[in-house]
């Protein structure tokens, strides 16, 4: 199979069917009510901020798609970073929750339904770890 | 990237009259009745007094302290406008004046959003103070606050890398007359966090010397402070362990044993020091059946014999046993007289909150549902996990 380029139509269509297809994701987070923005911030050869969006419901993406601009949506979460630090979380080099608690990721959104849901970011990272990723730098 | 985090630590004998050097206006602590009634309180008062600052008392913080405590201590402090806070007690007290520290600087935050995901800019308008009453918990030298939410039964690991102390005071006086049961218990809390916080997938070589230093402190002092509450040696030394092994685990984080801890103590009333240990050897053995063989480096530390790793992790863990049953602990479900059905019952509850709490995120092996599931009932059972 190809490698996905990150932060295309392609690859976020790519989670949007590995979280649909994971009974791990889908466990972990059925309490889990919230749209998110995946905020990609230029750094290198990204020269412009890349936006991820994804519906996640009940353990269910109902919704994913790379947003024109930041006012397409307006999520309850954004989760924001450079371009290396994702690429880091999504090679699993880096742990999501480490990258959030030393801000080299930052989120912002309602911080209890996080802390109540904290094994539903752990399997979105997995399931990005299992797209073939294809990354510009 | 990652930090080492610690308060000022005031140890040792006569550690307490440091207070009188402080430097402020007036100080709230935040306490609970058994410590007012103890004599405690006043004693903290009276070294608070030296320094010219003025007192108020709060003794409402309960057991598992509640969010609404929590709430209502936050109300209590903005009306008075403390410039310290003083924590004072064991684990619940000093987690609920960590919770009431952010609220009272944070009007706008949720109680059980206090999250170390985010800045929260406190430190504006006060300091805290952490004072340990018991040797288990570690809570005056961490960031983290276990408060429960009683609409869902449940414990909630929260908090802040600013969250911490200011000042932690590590005084022997308030832990010589702790009765044996409280004194095994939350030694075994201390030991958990040590072995945990080696184990740990975020351990680091920074918090690595706390937990081998803590873990060897346990397995010395713990029996001989059970086994004789006026050694005074074991007493001081269970109670330094305590709050180094509190430094390992926050800079390196818990693990398992305190994810199924938190959801089992949260649903049947456990004391949190019996809950966490309870698990401990369970989740020790699942693992290591992966090949986590950071045990044996704890198991050489603390002199155990062993040819190899892999006979040192298991002499470990066989220890970690001895221990408990030592101290007359309780090491499966069933010998705390929870019926099987009772257990049966709430299981999909234990097993969403374990699940989902904090503290799993750095397991050094992640169950899924189905192996989350056989290590509740192994522990219930009192079974060597074998998977």
């Amino acid at each position: 199979m190809a490698k996905v380029k990150f932060g295309s139509d392609a690859w976020v269509q790519a989670l949007h069917n590995e979280l649909n297809t994971s009974k791990a994701y889908e466990d972990a987070a059925k309490n889990w009510e919230g749209d998110f923005y995946f905020v990609v911030d230029p750094e290198g050869p990204i020269k412009e901020p890349m936006y991820l969006y994804m519906d996640l419901w009940h353990g269910k993406s109902r919704e994913a798609f790379v947003a024109k601009d930041k006012d397409a949506k307006k999520p309850a979460f954004v989760m924001s970073g450079h371009y290396s630090k994702w690429k880091k979380v999504v090679s699993a080099q880096l742990d999501p929750i480490q990258a959030l608690m030393t801000g080299q990721l930052k989120l912002k959104g309602n911080m209890v339904m996080v802390m109540k849901n904290v094994k539903a970011a752990q399997e979105i990272v997995r399931a990005c770890t299992r797209i073939d990723t294809e990354f510009e730098m | 990237m990652w930090f080492f985090n610690s308060p000022e630590i005031a140890f040792g004998e006569g550690a307490l009259s440091y207070l009188a050097q402080l430097h402020g206006k007036r100080a709230y602590i935040i306490t609970d009745e058994m410590m007012v009634k103890f004599g405690f309180a006043d004693l903290v008062r009276a070294q608070l007094a030296e320094a010219d600052i003025e007192t108020r008392v709060f003794a409402e913080v309960e057991p598992e302290p509640s969010l609404d405590t929590v709430r209502r201590g936050a109300e209590l402090l903005r009306a008075f406008e403390p410039d310290w806070i003083v924590g004072l007690g064991g684990g619940s007290a000093m987690d609920a004046a960590k919770a009431m520290w952010a609220l009272y600087e944070r009007p706008d935050l949720s109680a059980d959003g206090i999250s170390p995901l985010e800045y929260l800019g406190l430190g504006k308008k006060a300091r805290l103070v952490a004072i340990s009453t018991t040797s288990g918990t570690g809570a005056e030298a961490t960031w983290a606050i276990v408060l429960s939410d009683p609409a869902e039964k449940r414990k909630l690991g929260l908090g802040s890398r600013e969250t911490l102390a200011t000042l932690a005071i590590v005084d022997p006086q308030f832990v010589m007359k702790m009765p044996p049961r409280l004194t095994a218990d939350t030694g075994l809390d201390a030991l958990t966090h040590a072995i945990e916080g080696y184990t740990s997938s975020w351990c680091n070589d920074f918090a690595d010397g706390m937990c081998l230093k803590a873990t060897d402190l346990v397995f010395k002092y713990l029996p001989r402070a059970y086994a004789n509450g006026d050694d005074a040696e074991a007493r001081e030394k269970m109670h330094n362990a305590a709050a180094i092994a509190g430094l390992g685990f926050i800079n390196s984080m818990c693990a398992l044993a305190h994810a199924m801890g938190h959801s089992f103590g949260g649903a049947f009333h456990i004391p949190h020091g019996r809950s966490v240990s309870l698990f401990l050897p369970y989740t020790m053995e699942f693992a290591a059946n992966a090949g986590n063989y950071r045990y044996a480096d704890l198991a050489r530390f603390i002199g155990l014999d062993g040819l190899n790793v892999e006979q040192q992790t298991r002499q470990l863990i066989a220890a970690v046993r001895d221990l408990e049953n030592g101290l007359g602990s309780n090491t499966n479900v069933a010998s705390l007289g929870i019926a099987r059905d009772d257990y049966t019952r709430v299981l999909e509850t234990l097993l969403d909150h374990a699940e989902n709490d904090t503290q799993i995120v750095a397991s050094p092996r992640q169950p899924d549902r189905s192996e989350l599931e056989k290590l509740f009932w192994y522990a219930y059972d009192g079974k060597p996990v074998d998977f």
